[in-house]
């Protein structure tokens, strides 16, 4: 499989601030129509035409599943980012034609939990949009516990506090308002399943709490889109191609290798599915690996890389690619 | 053009028949003249015109009978069909596929007209016009899943993915080479091909789940696989075993070119959109060898391959007893001519037997 992701032409139909940092945008078809439907917690990679620059970033798909009509994600502006956020927030205007990848799901429901208990934080809620529309239809039985900065930048609370009184959450860093974790984890019923989507500390705190209590690995997911590191520029040699390009300050080694005309496979660009995996045939230096999919193991034998976010920092980098 | 379906019979006389039509775009597995298990699998975009590959579900000039013989393997034995209880939502996707395929694909046999959530299914071959509403268990007269298998060839394993595994959680499972979904339901990936030999130890079943657990919805895969039936049996299960088992041998050698069949299984793998579930289509086609020998291209092949293929697979895929009559009929239609790569007949090209 390459980077032959199906595509869809889009037209941009809304673009909503919710608050100083966050933004919705709405897609239709380009052509009418429906657009696929997906399952809750799937994400679109979309393609930003930036000048001469062609960027791709993954973002959560926060609408209804079941609703074809469109699609709709919410963006978070990081001014100290590669700039993607940043040319969706200033750049992109109602009527805009645009181009997305089909949903791609790395963090689905299991659906044979007998209860989903959510954690989010800050924009991580983006996923769990979908995923409880998707529990509404099905009657599914979830809790959430959402933990955002303020008030001011709790996007959606309102909406899903007034739809789900009793099983939504909200806990405001700004009044000392904690999650407790432990009695929560402690209290659940037979057959439930942790979700976590925010920032690493937070799904670092919630894995190693679960893990501590003995809740299995396998009932407990999370999903954390990994933004590529900048470095700084290197080499790399692609020997299947026969091409060298310089890998920029503020580029991945897929968009240098992407740059270069080569055809690589990707899906997420956020290192977590694993499909950019590529053999290294010979290195003088040092892999920067960034990614969830490699294993301890894989990343201290130097024989591989994923393109997507990890970088090299050294003499000669020979990629088979 | 329009299908011809023939009235014909899986089991008992045995009134199977390939038209020549169905012989020349029988999908034979072989590329080269010999065979060795590979992760063998390629995107599912279609394929030569009148081809296996061109449509998403192949339909051919069995389909109806195929379909009378699952509603009899069903009748005495409902456990062919099962879903786990989180699998409906899949057997929605799956229906949806399926009607969405059919109907673009042969607008002339098959319509679905859709308002709302409000649906129409018009399978003219089956006879059936069904009005229903999507996603309503109970405006149909079985599971969604059930439903439409009752409508398409082959099998259907739906498969749940968790846990960086795919589960054997649902499926309709009338036409298999020797395995058994009773048996396998809840199991994983490589739980259910434990008995395969060699592939584990070559690491083949390691990166198909790699690339099975990364497939897209819109981006289908297929393979092909394939192992030697005799007569010409879809419901090869173990659970009648004592009934097909007994079959082998009656093989002779005045019978065993109408009697011994190739058998090959399109596998193609899709996405499906809303249960994020990975459904894997297994359709058989038979062909005697009679009639496959008719293509020299193919004669002068499946004699290498069966004649190299190595002991452990030959024992797994059921024919090494079989195996030195089958190849004295073959080896009269192999007279050591080179073969073209590639899987197709080439019959213009291609040179006839000189024996
Ligand atoms: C998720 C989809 C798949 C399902 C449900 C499935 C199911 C099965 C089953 C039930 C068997 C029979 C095992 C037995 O003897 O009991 C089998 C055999 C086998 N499978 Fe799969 N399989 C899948 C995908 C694949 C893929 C992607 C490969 C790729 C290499 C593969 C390779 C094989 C091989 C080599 C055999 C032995 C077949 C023979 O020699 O006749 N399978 N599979
Ligand atoms: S593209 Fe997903 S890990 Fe690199």
């Amino acid at each position: 499989m390459s980077a032959g992701t199906q595509k869809i032409p889009v037209i941009v139909t809304a673009k909503v601030p919710l608050n100083e940092l966050v933004t919705r945008f709405e897609f239709q078809h380009a052509e009418g129509g429906s657009l696929p439907p997906f399952s809750g917690g799937a994400h679109t990679v979309v393609e930003m035409q930036d000048g001469d620059k062609t960027r791709l970033n993954p973002y959560s798909l926060m609408s209804d599943p079941m609703d074809p009509s469109h699609y709709a994600i919410s963006v978070r502006r990081d001014d100290q980012g590669r700039g993607g956020s940043v040319f969706m927030h200033d750049k992109v205007q109602v009527g805009d034609r645009m181009v997305i990848s089909y949903p791609v799901n790395l963090f689905p429901l299991d659906l044979t939990a007998k209860k989903h208990l959510m954690f989010a934080g800050g924009i991580g809620i983006t996923p769990f949009l979908s995923q409880i529309r998707q529990l509404e239809r099905i009657a599914g039985r979830f809790e959430l516990h959402y933990s955002v900065r303020s008030a001011a930048l709790a996007s959606y609370a309102e909406e899903l506090t007034t739809r789900h009184r009793a099983h939504v959450h909200v806990y405001h860093d700004d009044q000392d308002e904690r999650i407790a974790l432990a009695d929560l984890l402690r209290g659940q019923p037979p057959g439930t399943h942790v979700y976590i989507c925010g920032p690493r500390g937070m799904i670092d705190w919630v894995r190693e709490t679960a893990a501590d209590l003995g809740w299995p690995d396998a009932a407990v997911h999370y999903e954390e889109f990994l933004a590529p590191q900048s470095g700084k520029p290197f080499d790399v040699q692609l020997a299947a191609s026969g091409k060298t390009v310089t890998v920029g300050e503020h580029e991945s080694l897929l968009e240098a290798i992407e740059r270069a005309g080569v055809d690589a496979p990707y899906m997420c660009r956020g290192g977590a599915c694993g499909q950019c995996e590529t053999r290294v045939i010979r290195h003088d230096g040092t892999l920067l690996h960034n990614d969830h999919w490699l294993e301890d193991d894989e990343h201290a034998s130097g024989e591989k890389i994923m393109p997507c976010v990890s970088r090299f920092e050294g003499k000669t980098l020979v990629l088979d690619r | 053009m329009t299908i011809q379906f023939n009235d014909e019979t899986f089991r008992d006389d045995y009134t199977f028949r390939n038209s020549d039509w169905a012989i020349k775009r029988f999908p034979f597995p072989f590329h080269e003249d010999s065979y060795m298990y590979s992760v063998n699998m390629e995107q599912h975009r279609g394929g030569p015109e009148g081809s296996v590959f061109e449509k998403r579900f192949d339909v051919d000039e069995h389909y109806i009978s195929e379909m009378r013989d699952r509603a009899i393997v069903l009748a005495e034995d409902p456990l062919r069909c099962q879903s786990l209880p989180h699998m409906t939502l899949a057997g929605w996707d799956l229906l949806e596929l399926i009607m969405v395929s059919k109907s673009e694909d042969y607008p002339d046999l098959f319509e679905l007209h859709r308002n709302g959530d409000k649906w129409r299914w018009i399978n003219k071959p089956l006879g059936i016009d069904d009005t229903f509403t999507f996603m309503d268990d109970a405006s149909l007269p079985y599971g969604p899943m059930e439903y439409i298998t009752r409508q398409a060839q082959g099998d259907f394993a739906v498969l749940d993915q968790r846990e960086n595994n795919l589960w054997m959680d649902a499926g309709m499972v009338t036409t298999q080479a020797d395995w058994s979904l009773d048996f396998d339901i809840g199991m994983n990936f490589f739980e259910w091909h434990a008995p395969v030999p060699r592939a584990h130890e070559m690491g083949v079943f390691k990166r198909a789940l790699k690339f099975l657990l990364n497939i897209q919805q819109g981006s289908p895969a297929r393979r092909l696989n394939w192992t030697m039936t005799v007569n010409p049996l879809l419901d090869t299960s173990p659970e009648n075993y004592h009934k097909w088992g007994v079959q082998k041998t009656s093989l002779m050698p005045e019978n065993i070119g109408r009697k011994q069949h190739l058998r090959v299984e399109l596998q193609t793998f899709y996405r499906l959109p809303r249960s994020n579930a990975l459904v894997f289509p297994i359709r058989c086609y038979l062909i005697a060898l009679d009639d496959l020998v008719t293509v020299p291209k193919w004669g002068r092949r499946l004699h290498r391959v069966i004649r190299d293929l190595p002991e452990d697979l030959a024992t797994y895929k059921g024919f090494i007893r079989n195996r030195p009559m089958i190849l004295d009929y073959l080896s009269q239609y192999d007279d050591g001519k080179p073969t073209s790569p590639g899987i197709w007949p080439d019959l213009e090209t291609e040179p006839p037997l000189e024996k």
